[in-house]
């Protein structure tokens, strides 16, 4: 396992729509909480000028949750929201990949998950491609 | 002077139980649902989480049917409820160059990487009321649809600062101060005044932008970029070491290109200013730009000519209105014990003239 891999995934399941997820996970092993999930917010910074110092933009809602399952496992999530159900499983998930079910659990959780991210990102870039504008210029009569 | 007063609580229990009747309206009309409003009043879901700060669009649909659509209280509900939320770190400054981009147009390069996408726009609609929304509507038409292309969409500001042409936008290190942590001081860095001015009334940092372009503070700005997206929210994570990508939020950014700053040692170079707003709300991110340039004078070695969009003092204390409805409101609220002195005064006035005018009177008489 390596940082990259466990970056990309937790990322992944923090940014899953709670829902899909709930679907994609309906039962969870045995686990207790090191963190109960806890709400709260995130101050989410811009840069001035796009590329300049950072400033602060405004907040957005987080909830955070540390699990451990029975052999030990340490599982940590946050994810953006406050549903704590989102926050539980997906802390419960990354856990779960770092055990013997890490196969298991990323062809049935996270493949649809990127799959479905994937797609849906595709579909709206799919519509902004189709309101570009294409420019054509008229032949002016004097170039004739 | 203020004075407790007690009493009224029967009535205020009625008040409030007759306006959540009146929030619900007609029971014959089905009740609206939270993703209703989500999904089909998310402009104004915009608005509120942009002014009330905080990036939820469930809270906010929420405040909005709490508030019956009064979208300053709603704006004051999410910001009633933010406080009591945690801190749990701040996140790395968004990337808006990697935007997952809905729209993008330049107002000032026709051609340019990455073209103009019109996105889902009200531009160049006929503002004609659409009395097919108000019948029974079927599903709209499937939008259309385009193959994305692969290549990247440069900032605008980037290939004017590739050859000089802009200022530069330099990057110091640093938390940016806070103005939810700490009362707001003037003088303001322009950090500080974004972050007050991006939570600004729409309506109030719109009359202000007009007003620069009508001749007060007047800037000469074009819209060099304006963009609107998802970007990806990414926050270090104490408990693993590492920051991760948590979340999506949607932004508008508009970049104005201004007229000239220079020196006998610098070439003459166009100005930025900037706005970036939560949400679709390109109204708001366009004044917000204008409003920053303004403000800019002294840096930029510009006169002070007495307008309003320069004043930073007059700009930050008056564009907050959660802060303006709650000093304006309260002179509704029970004032008696002052207005007795008033009228205590104006009545000894009123005597002392009187008996003025009959001395006077009596002294013409004698």
């Amino acid at each position: 396992m390596t940082t990259m891999d466990r970056k990309a995934w937790i990322g992944l399941l923090a940014r899953a729509p709670a829902a899909r997820l709930a679907e994609l996970m309906p039962t969870l092993p045995p686990h207790s909480f090191l963190r109960p999930p806890e709400i709260g917010a995130v101050m989410v910074r811009g840069r001035i000028g796009g590329t300049g110092s950072a400033f602060n933009l405004g907040e957005m809602t987080v909830t955070r949750c540390s699990i451990r399952l029975d052999d030990g496992t340490l599982g940590h999530a946050w994810v953006q929201g406050r549903d704590k159900g989102h926050a539980t499983r997906a802390a419960v998930a990354d856990a779960l990949l770092q055990t013997n079910d890490s196969t298991r659990v990323k062809a049935e959780v996270l493949s649809p998950l990127a799959t479905e991210a994937a797609e849906h990102r595709n579909a709206r870039a799919s519509k902004a491609a189709a309101t570009k504008v294409e420019f054509f210029t008229l032949q002016r009569g004097e170039d004739q | 002077m203020y004075v407790a007063v007690k009493g009224g609580e029967r009535a205020i229990d009625n008040a409030h139980a007759w306006l959540a009747e009146e929030r619900r309206g007609d029971l014959a009309v089905a009740e609206l649902t939270l993703g209703q409003i989500r999904e089909q009043l998310r402009l104004s879901v915009n608005r509120v989480m942009a002014e009330g700060s905080l990036y939820d669009p469930d809270l906010a649909a929420l405040a909005i049917k709490q508030a019956r659509g009064d979208l300053i209280e709603a704006i004051f509900l999410i910001r009633a409820y933010r406080t009591t939320l945690p801190r749990l770190g701040g996140s790395w400054p968004v990337d808006t160059a990697e935007m997952a981009i809905d729209r993008r147009i330049s107002a000032t390069f026709k051609d340019l990487p990455g073209g103009q996408i019109l996105g889902p726009t009200f531009d160049y609609t006929h503002r004609l009321l659409d009395f097919r929304l108000a019948a029974d509507g079927e599903a709209p038409v499937p939008a259309a649809t385009a193959t994305p292309s692969p290549d990247a969409v440069p900032h605008v500001m980037g290939l004017l600062d590739r050859d000089g042409l802009i200022e530069p936008a330099p990057v110091t290190d640093g938390t940016p101060r806070d103005l939810t942590r700490a009362p707001l001081e003037l003088p303001a860095d322009r950090a500080l005044r974004l972050q007050a001015i991006t939570r600004a009334d729409e309506g109030f940092l719109l009359s202000l932008a007009y007003s620069t372009q009508r001749g007060y503070g007047r800037t000469h700005a074009f819209v060099g970029e304006l963009r609107i997206g998802t970007v990806a929210v990414e926050v270090d994570i104490p408990e693993l070491g590492f920051s991760v990508a948590i979340g999506e939020v949607e932004l508008t950014e508009c970049e104005t290109v201004n007229q000239f700053t220079g020196s006998a040692t610098q070439p003459p170079q166009f100005t930025r200013g900037y706005g970036l707003v939560f949400g679709q709300s390109e109204r708001k991110a366009i004044a917000m730009s204008l409003v920053d340039r303004a403000l800019r004078w002294q840096e930029l070695g510009e006169d002070f000519v007495g307008a309003p969009a320069q004043d930073e003092e007059f700009v930050l204390s008056h564009c907050d209105n959660v802060q303006a409805t709650g000093f304006l409101e309260h002179i509704k609220l029970p004032h008696y014990v002052d207005f007795q002195a008033e009228l205590e005064l104006l009545r000894r006035l009123r005597h002392d003239t009187q008996r003025m005018a009959s001395q006077q009177n009596a002294e013409a008489a004698e």
